[in-house]
């Protein structure tokens, strides 16, 4: 198998492996949206305000899916509103990742 | 000739010595909510005039005057309790109070300074002019369980409303001996959001996000209890999701008639204050967050929750209805008037700056540059009841 043959095969891989990961420009949204729009709740570092905590300590024992879930349809019955109309499913769960791990500036 | 000198040369130390004389009342401040700067501003010349840096995180901060509008006490996010200097632009003092605070208010003679918490939910009291703390009330409405404190408002004789966001109360505390705070619990509803004092300072009210409706408080007969106003407005029907909750702060009354954000419908309420009857509701372009009176009453300006958060509507009182519309900026937070209301200040936080608008004419007369601003808080607002 030639060096280059390998290339395309790892870039394949890599190209499946982050599907799920919004662009770059996409990314900046979403950023700005959690740190501003959440924050009116979250508070902007996350560290709480109506709403709960959202840092890495805070979410560690929670399943993952179960917090994008959370996200995109909201939690009825409390403040916390569904975001599907601005975020698709796969980037909730990347919104949720990057919360549970460290969240960008 | 030497005692002429001599009095030429106290003259010049005189004048040095002198600080130039000015009053405080044209004065106000911008928060910038990401740096943790305060930027001063003159409301005459619509210009600033010193920025103050090291006031921690001041997302959703807010802030109070003293009665002489020199001092300003600024709640930051991060439970930082700072008080600045307007005249000589710089921070006199600065405490941690608590993990996480949400705002707060000053006695009616202007001596106790009372931040409302979340975590720790409670209030505490602290000395205006040193910021010794002096008593704190914990937000305990069952054995071990605390509440996040909204809607702190100063009221007649030293006593402070606010509501209790999981307790679903409304409490007074009494701190005309403020070491030794006494209080009162009404049961109010389902999660109060926010609280408000009207201007005559005689009720309280506190907006219910849990249910349609308001809780309402007489001050004057406490003991009559807190009841509901404003009882199903939303009829049943399905809510809008609501994605940042309205304020009440901006208290708007004009006519007799109260303007009030519904909860999950793109309205504002119309109440009757001689009833508490609703007597209209205005359509608007959003979920409306703050609902502001012009200070003469002839306008009511609104501002909205994200994604529509770049418009603003305006009411005319007269008319009954929205008279115009506006897009002044990404990211609209705050807006506060000039102290007798011939032009609004908006904070446009994504476009990183401060717009100026004539309310008669909406003609722009200016803009500030700031970094991602929030609040505007002008030294009008230290003769105010419930500011
Ligand atoms: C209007 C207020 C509000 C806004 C805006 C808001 N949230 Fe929430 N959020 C809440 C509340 C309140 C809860 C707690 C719900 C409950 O009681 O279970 C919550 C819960 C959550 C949880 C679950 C936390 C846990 O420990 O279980 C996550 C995750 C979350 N929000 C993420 C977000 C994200 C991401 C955004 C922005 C895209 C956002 N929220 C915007 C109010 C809000």
């Amino acid at each position: 198998m030639s060096a280059n043959k390998w290339l395309i095969g790892l870039s394949l891989l890599s190209g499946v492996v982050c599907a799920a990961e919004p662009d770059a420009q996409r990314q900046k949204e979403l950023v700005h949206l959690v740190r501003q729009d959440c924050g009116s709740c979250h508070g902007m570092t996350l560290k709480g305000g109506l709403g709960p905590a959202l840092l890495p300590e805070n979410l560690r024992d929670k399943p993952a899916e179960g917090l994008a879930a959370t996200v995109y349809h909201g939690r009825p019955g409390t403040a916390m509103p569904p975001w599907k109309q601005f975020m698709s499913e796969a980037e909730a769960a990347w919104i949720v990742d990057k919360l549970m791990t460290k969240f960008p500036e | 000739m030497r005692l002429l000198l001599s009095c030429l040369f106290a003259l010049f130390l005189n004048a040095c010595a002198t600080p130039q004389l000015r009053g405080t009342g044209d004065l106000g401040l911008i928060i910038e909510r990401a740096t943790g700067h305060v930027t001063l501003v003159n409301t005459s010349t619509r210009q600033p005039y010193a920025r103050i840096a090291g006031l921690g995180d001041l997302s959703h901060a807010s802030a109070v005057y003293t009665r002489d509008g020199r001092y300003a006490f600024i709640f930051g996010r991060d439970g930082g309790l700072t008080k600045i200097d307007l005249l000589e632009a710089r921070i006199v003092k600065r405490v941690i109070q608590s993990g996480n605070a949400i705002g707060g208010s000053i006695s009616q003679d202007g001596r106790i300074v009372v931040a409302q918490n979340y975590t720790p939910g409670g209030i505490k009291a602290f000395d205006a002019e040193t910021l010794e703390l002096l008593s704190e009330v914990p937000a305990e409405y069952a054995p071990g369980q605390f509440s996040k404190v909204v809607g702190l408002a100063d009221t007649a004789g030293n006593k402070f409303a606010y509501a209790l966001f999981e307790g679903g109360e409304i409490r007074i505390t009494d701190f005309s001996d403020p070491k030794a705070p006494k209080t009162q619990r009404f049961p109010a509803g389902l999660q109060p959001y926010d609280g408000l004092v009207t201007p005559d300072g005689r009720y309280f009210m506190a907006g219910l996000f849990g249910e349609d409706g308001i809780a309402l408080l007489d001050l004057w007969q406490p003991e009559k209890g807190a009841r509901k106003i404003l009882e199903k407005y939303g009829r049943g029907e399905e809510k809008l999701p609501v994605f940042k909750m309205p304020h009440l702060r901006g208290w708007s009354v004009a006519q007799g008639k109260a303007y009030l954000p519904a909860i999950g419908r793109h309205e504002v309420l119309v109440v009757d204050v001689a009833t508490w009857k609703e007597v209209g509701r205005i359509p608007v372009r959003g979920q409306p967050v703050f609902v502001m009176a012009r200070p003469d009453g002839r306008q009511i300006w609104v501002n909205f929750a994200f994604p529509d958060n770049g418009k603003v509507d305006v009411i005319d009182t007269l008319a009954g209805q929205v008279v115009h519309r506006m897009e002044p900026g990404k990211g609209i937070l705050h807006m506060e008037f000039a102290p007798r209301g011939e032009n609004v200040w908006l904070s446009a936080r994504d476009d990183n700056k401060v717009v100026i608008y004539n309310t008669e004419t909406f003609a722009k007369l200016g803009e500030i540059a700031a970094d991602n601003p929030s609040g505007i808080f002008f030294t009008s607002r230290a003769a105010r009841i419930g500011f």
